[in-house]
């Protein structure tokens, strides 16, 4: 039901890089899954709107006050790699 | 003599507050029940023993000054490694956040400092929290203390084994299709889903956000009363808990369910649910119709859709919310490249485990152009489905009961179909999708091993099916029994 090429694009909009075996894998884990969930398609929905959220709230409000954060050395000590408090990584816009 | 790590949280704080007991005398004897039993077990990612034994001398110091004490004050519990505890690593079971030191404490970890517990350690769990049997920990599977061959459950399975073994008094799990109840079913403790809304979601590690709630393990109603209440209430952090009055849950165990209306979904007797398993909750039902219930049965027609809309919805959302792991900010990052995209795709690639990525990319295939609504559109709709079966049925009833989850605890390394696996929550997972609050409790034993009882509560009525489990562990006494394979 899934193809390799279908696999290997969710695979690309994930970002998820991904091993030969397992785009094989994947492919036919994901079409039993598939398969399985095909039973949503016999519910009768008409009429019916969706539910996001299981929250019996609309919104919450809260005052727009600042607050005292975190220093940038808290917040960067995790980091795989940093320069000057700042994250460094590959660069971004470097052709195509 | 009781040891101390047989007693429950209620008898242990008496005990304190009396000063026969001391909380690092108390702490001490987890630590040595931990390094007894937890090599078998395997249910710590981290025993913090020595912020343990300094939290329990804090402890001891307010309890012999007689201020700011609460009823967990001086307790060892443990926590699942999907709660951030500031300074200490939380790894989410993952190689991705193996190093991971959170800088803040979730809002649960806030309560509980501020109540003076004492923490033994973070507990295992399938990475980020997607199993239902702790196998898919990135560092090792934990083992039920009931039959070490067998699993725990999961994904909560390192914080149910710990209660179950006597590691820690209670512990934090969270449940986003069942995983706090069916471990707690599966080792034998009870293991309490609130209502979503119910305790702060900040500082959990998301899985899927409309879904995902933390809440207790422990060995009684009481204690879960206690654990319960130290969490609950509003947080301005997370925008979803809700500004619902928190009721004293202590107060709500009268011992007394008589006239108390309780319904039995029909639809949660299915085809491959083992025969021990029926039994005993057979029993447990007449059992609550001794104490004077009215049971009768229920039908919640949808419930045949729950497992279907769960994995679509569970993994939609956990696709955008791991989108986070990108080994730029935090975790695993691959460097070993010049190219900003492959090291992202290596990052995810090598930092993630295959369930993890199987449910990534479940939810980014239903999430993308031509089948959102297809799967996630109709998947919400028949969310809906669920919740209307759900508002019905508690016009009737106080609370509904079933199993927990279809099997005993079953082998490691059984279970390899992954569709197999995402069955075992099929009791449990209609309670998330329609945010209603549910509790597994001991419920007797099928082939020597654990039988959960579920009760199911309306939103916000975490009180009615508290009284219902403790008016229940008065006549039976499953939750009294110890693990016999350590």
């Amino acid at each position: 039901m899934i193809d390799r090429e279908t696999v290997r694009n969710v695979a690309k909009l994930a970002r998820l890089g991904m091993s030969e075996q397992d785009l094989d894998l994947f492919g036919s884990q994901l079409s039993v899954i598939l398969e399985n969930i095909q039973i949503l398609q016999e519910a009768d929905v008409s009429g019916v709107s969706p539910t996001a959220h299981a929250s019996r709230l609309t919104n919450i409000m809260r005052p727009d006050r600042s607050r005292p954060s975190y220093s940038p050395e808290a917040l960067l000590a995790n980091a795989p790699d940093q320069e000057d408090n700042f994250l460094k990584v590959n660069a971004v816009l470097e052709g195509e | 003599m009781t040891e101390l790590y047989e007693l429950t949280i209620h008898e242990a704080g008496t005990l304190l507050r009396q000063r026969k007991i001391s909380s690092v005398e108390l702490t001490q004897a987890h630590l040595d029940r931990i390094r007894a039993v937890d090599p078998k077990v395997k249910a710590f990612t981290l025993v913090t023993d020595e912020l343990a034994l300094q939290q329990a001398k804090e402890a001891d110091r307010r309890i012999a000054s007689g201020t700011q004490l609460a009823p967990l004050t001086g307790i060892p519990l443990a926590i699942k490694d999907v709660i951030c505890t500031k300074g200490i690593t939380t790894t989410c079971g993952s190689r991705m956040l193996e190093n991971f030191k959170p800088p803040f404490d979730a809002t649960t970890m806030k309560h509980l400092h501020a109540a003076g517990i004492v923490m033994v350690g973070k507990t295992n769990m399938d990475e980020f929290a997607m199993g239902s049997s702790t196998e898919h920990s990135a560092f090792f599977p934990t083992h039920n203390p009931w039959d070490l061959e067998r699993t725990p459950g999961g994904s909560s399975g390192g914080s149910a084994a710990t209660v179950a073994a006597g590691m820690a008094m209670g512990a934090y799990g969270s449940d986003t299709g069942g995983s706090i109840r069916q471990p707690g079913a599966l080792c034998n403790v009870l293991g309490l889903k609130p209502t979503y809304g119910r305790v702060s979601r900040y500082g959990l590690v998301a899985f899927g956000s409309s879904l995902d709630q933390i809440g207790p393990f422990a060995r009684d109603a009481h204690d879960i009363a206690l654990l319960l209440q130290a969490i609950a209430g509003p947080d301005a952090c997370d925008s979803t808990s809700s500004p619902q009055p928190v009721p004293d849950y202590s107060v709500a165990l009268t011992g007394s369910i008589k006239g108390m209306r309780i319904g039995v979904p029909e639809e949660y007797w299915v085809e491959g649910t083992q025969p021990g398993v029926v039994k005993a909750v057979r029993e447990d039902i007449e059992t609550l119709r001794t104490l004077g219930a009215q049971v009768s049965d229920v039908s919640l027609p949808s419930t045949k859709y729950g497992v279907a809309a769960y994995y679509i919805i569970a993994p939609a959302e956990a696709s955008a919310n791991l989108a986070r792991y990108d080994g730029v900010k935090y975790g695993y990052s691959y460097r070993d490249t010049d190219d900003m995209w492959e090291s992202m795709e290596k990052s995810r690639q090598y930092g993630f485990g295959q369930e993890v990525k199987r449910r990534i990319m479940l939810g980014t295939y239903a999430l993308s152009s031509g089948y959102y609504d297809a799967y996630y559109k109709q998947a919400e709709k028949v969310r809906s489905l669920i919740r209307q079966d759900f508002e019905k049925a508690f016009e009737r009833f106080d609370a509904l009961v079933s199993p927990t989850s279809p099997t005993v605890a079953f082998k490691i390394g059984e279970i390899s179909d992954p569709y197999q696996m995402y069955l075992s929550d099929v009791f449990t997972i209609p309670a998330n999708l329609a945010g209603i609050c549910g509790i597994s409790i001991p419920g007797g034993f099928s082939v020597g091993l654990p039988v959960g009882l579920q009760l199911l509560g309306n939103a916000f009525k975490e009180d009615v099916i508290l009284r219902i489990a403790h008016a229940f562990e008065k006549v039976t006494d499953y939750h009294k029994r110890w693990p016999t394979a350590i």
